[in-house]
């Protein structure tokens, strides 16, 4: 009887550390797996050809789910590739919410990402601790749009609405006592500027409190530290982006290099790691998160001193008010133009890209002047990464896959789109 | 500091002399168009030389420019005549060109149909340029694969035969990416219907997953316009931005 040297396991795609929707076909050798083959697509909702579909603006909602944890960075990328074509600038205002909500989704994905890589490797507490801080940045996402995802918030020429002046507050129901309702709506008796701040000054202290969970835990670092270990040129050569290509001591991020918005204005550092392996990207996105906190302070800092408009004044792209709609017949006009058809960005292509949590999300539109996009490509940085499956888990075992899919930051809704 | 674009345009022109089939700056951004010929080499060329060292390929995206241009309602007369009221019926940029509900075979082999963009850019010079490449033959679309000068190239090439049926030739693994297992076609063309072609149910007699003729009727909320009214778009401040 010939002797079986090799066999082949499907992972997923309903497995927990599958990340949502991935079918891993591993062929092992005992415990080693010898090759990947992720098969990707169970997810694909053709978003891109959705897109040619409609006008501009109503495939703003569809960039949220995407990269489903990190929403308003995908509409970020949308976004200024439209205003890009359409060679409008935001107001100095608007930029300053963006690039404060950007790094507020940086942490919002960098906690998911934390919770999930440290259950898929065995730690359950990190996951709650982290779920808990996500609550509050999820609650300035619906302070400012009303959804607490999906915000459909940054539109060309500017962000929706205004920060609100007043923080919504929890209300009282049977189930929760007084003091419970008090200690919630301790920190929201201001403005949604006051909660975020205070925000920033305690949630240093809860990263230290993941730090303290697995920096030095012992099991943490035996199962991250050596593992998928990247070269910087093989790195580069693979596509990677993001904490991915920092993990591997190259120091490039987009906000630095190439900065949009105002974020030449930020002081902040860009963390780089040495050795390319799994323990190095966890390090970096932890810092990175302390970054985060220091540029959404500045950002804090700048918009209580600071007033303006928070989207541009052409109604041509940008709705009129409710008021002026109500009682201005041009504005009337310009109103039911923009919802009934939007506006046609003269022909066209642009690239717009954008520092996403998990590396460079860009998006590529092809304009023939038509109030749709002709082609919309967007780039998901998840893709290239998961591309990489094979080269990082080789030679791994099969426990090791585990870790691998946690280290790169897999969100199906964008690889799959 | 990175290169204005006229000097990367110069760079690039410097370097691939004869195989510049296109270069153009618009909106802060180069684009060269090359033949299908010299994609290969003038993309290792990118790559490789010297003031250009494009060491990163970013994106992949395929292009069907077979519907570009086509809209659904004429606005050139209508200050004279007015407009009529709405849109309607099954006509050729509403509901894609062919395919069940479409209207219009592509007859015409014009070479321009399908494209391949790339987005590169050099982590060490901090530039980018954009690279567009259309294949000879609509029929039967082919491209030299790049996958062997970056490896990036894997899944993104895969991605546009998946989607676009361009055929990478070179490619180490050319298989369908995105879609379902067995599934025909390449969605992403324009002749490929929005709501697709078929229809996926559980079927409890026989006990198994069975494909169907889509029954959905297609439906257009928002006709495609084409405005040539850009008044408020400054080509400079475009320039800038």
């Amino acid at each position: 009887m010939a002797e079986i040297s090799s066999y082949t396991i499907n992972f997923g795609p309903q497995h927990p550390a599958a990340h949502g929707v991935l079918r891993l076909v591993l062929e092992m050798d005992g415990e080693t797996v010898r090759r990947a083959d992720p098969h990707i697509g169970l997810l694909h909702r053709a978003t891109e050809k959705l897109a040619e579909s409609k006008p501009y603006n109503q495939s703003i909602g569809y960039m949220d789910r995407l990269d489903y944890v990190s929403m308003m960075c995908n509409e970020h990328a949308y976004v200024l590739a439209i205003e890009k074509l359409l060679g409008v600038t935001p107001p100095i205002r608007a930029q300053y919410i963006r690039v404060m909500f950007d790094e507020i989704t940086r942490i919002l994905n960098h906690l998911m990402w934390l919770g999930a890589h440290g259950l898929d490797v065995g730690a359950m507490t990190v996951f709650l601790y982290a779920f808990k801080e996500r609550e509050n940045l999820m609650d300035c996402y619906e302070a400012v749009s009303g959804a607490r995802m999906h915000a459909t918030y940054y539109r060309p020429g500017g962000v929706y609405r205004d920060l609100p002046a007043r923080m919504p507050q929890y209300q009282a129901s049977h189930a929760r006592s007084q003091k419970d309702l008090d200690r919630l709506n301790s920190d929201r008796q201001g403005s949604l500027l006051d909660f975020i701040d205070a925000f920033c000054e305690r949630f240093p202290q809860s990263i230290d409190e993941f730090e303290a969970l697995l920096t030095d835990n012992r099991i943490w670092k035996q199962r991250l530290v050596d593992v998928a270990v990247v070269s910087p040129e093989r790195a580069i050569q693979m596509g990677f982006a993001g904490p991915m290509l920092r993990g591997s001591g190259v120091e490039w991020d987009l906000r630095k290099m190439q900065p949009y918005e105002v974020y030449d204005r930020m002081d902040f550092d860009v963390p780089v790691g040495r050795n390319g392996d799994c323990y190095d990207r966890y390090l970096v996105r932890i810092e990175e998160m302390r970054q985060s906190v220091r540029i959404i302070k500045q950002c804090v800092d700048w918009l209580r001193h600071n007033d303006g408009p928070v989207t541009i004044d052409d109604h041509k792209i940008v709705p009129p008010s409710r008021e002026e709609m109500k009682d201005d017949m041009e504005s009337l006009i310009h109103h039911f133009k923009l919802f009934t058809e939007g506006y046609c960005p003269p022909e066209g292509e642009a690239y717009a890209a954008v520092e996403a949590p998990k590396g460079e999300f860009g998006a590529y539109i092809v304009s023939d002047g038509a109030n749709k996009p002709y082609r919309l490509k967007l780039r998901p940085p998840g893709y290239t990464h998961l591309a990489a499956m094979d080269e990082m888990v080789s030679g791994h075992m099969l426990a090791d896959v585990v870790t691998v899919m946690g280290t790169m930051d897999i969100v199906f809704g964008e690889i799959d789109r | 500091m990175p290169a204005s674009t006229d000097q990367l345009c110069q760079r690039v022109r410097g370097r691939l002399g004869d195989r510049v089939a296109g270069l153009s700056v618009a909106l802060n951004e180069v684009t060269l168009e090359v033949h299908p010929d010299d994609l290969f080499a003038a993309m290792r060329d990118l790559r490789d030389a010297e003031g250009l060292a494009f060491n990163q390929l970013m994106d992949i995206a395929g292009v069907d420019y077979a519907a570009y241009g086509d809209d659904e309602w004429i606005t050139d007369d209508a200050t004279a005549s007015g407009y009529s009221r709405g849109v309607d019926g099954f006509s050729t940029p509403r509901l894609g060109l062919t395919g069940i509900y479409g209207v219009q075979e592509i007859q015409s082999n014009t070479g321009r149909r399908f494209a391949a963009v790339y987005h590169l850019q050099s982590l060490t010079l901090n530039h980018r340029l954009r690279v567009r490449c259309f294949a000879a033959d609509d029929d039967f679309p082919v491209l030299d694969s790049v996958v062997a000068i970056w490896e990036a190239a894997n899944w993104f090439e895969r991605e546009a035969f998946d989607l676009f049926g361009l055929i990478f030739d070179g490619h180490p693994d050319l298989r369908r990416i995105l879609t379902d297992y067995g599934f025909v076609g390449h969605p992403f063309r324009k002749d490929f219907p929005l709501i697709g072609n078929v229809e996926v149910r559980y079927d409890e007699e026989r006990g198994r997953v069975v494909y169907e003729p889509v029954t959905l009727e297609p439906r257009v909320l928002v006709p495609r316009v084409i405005r040539k009214d850009n008044r408020y778009v400054d080509p400079e401040s475009a320039q800038e931005a």
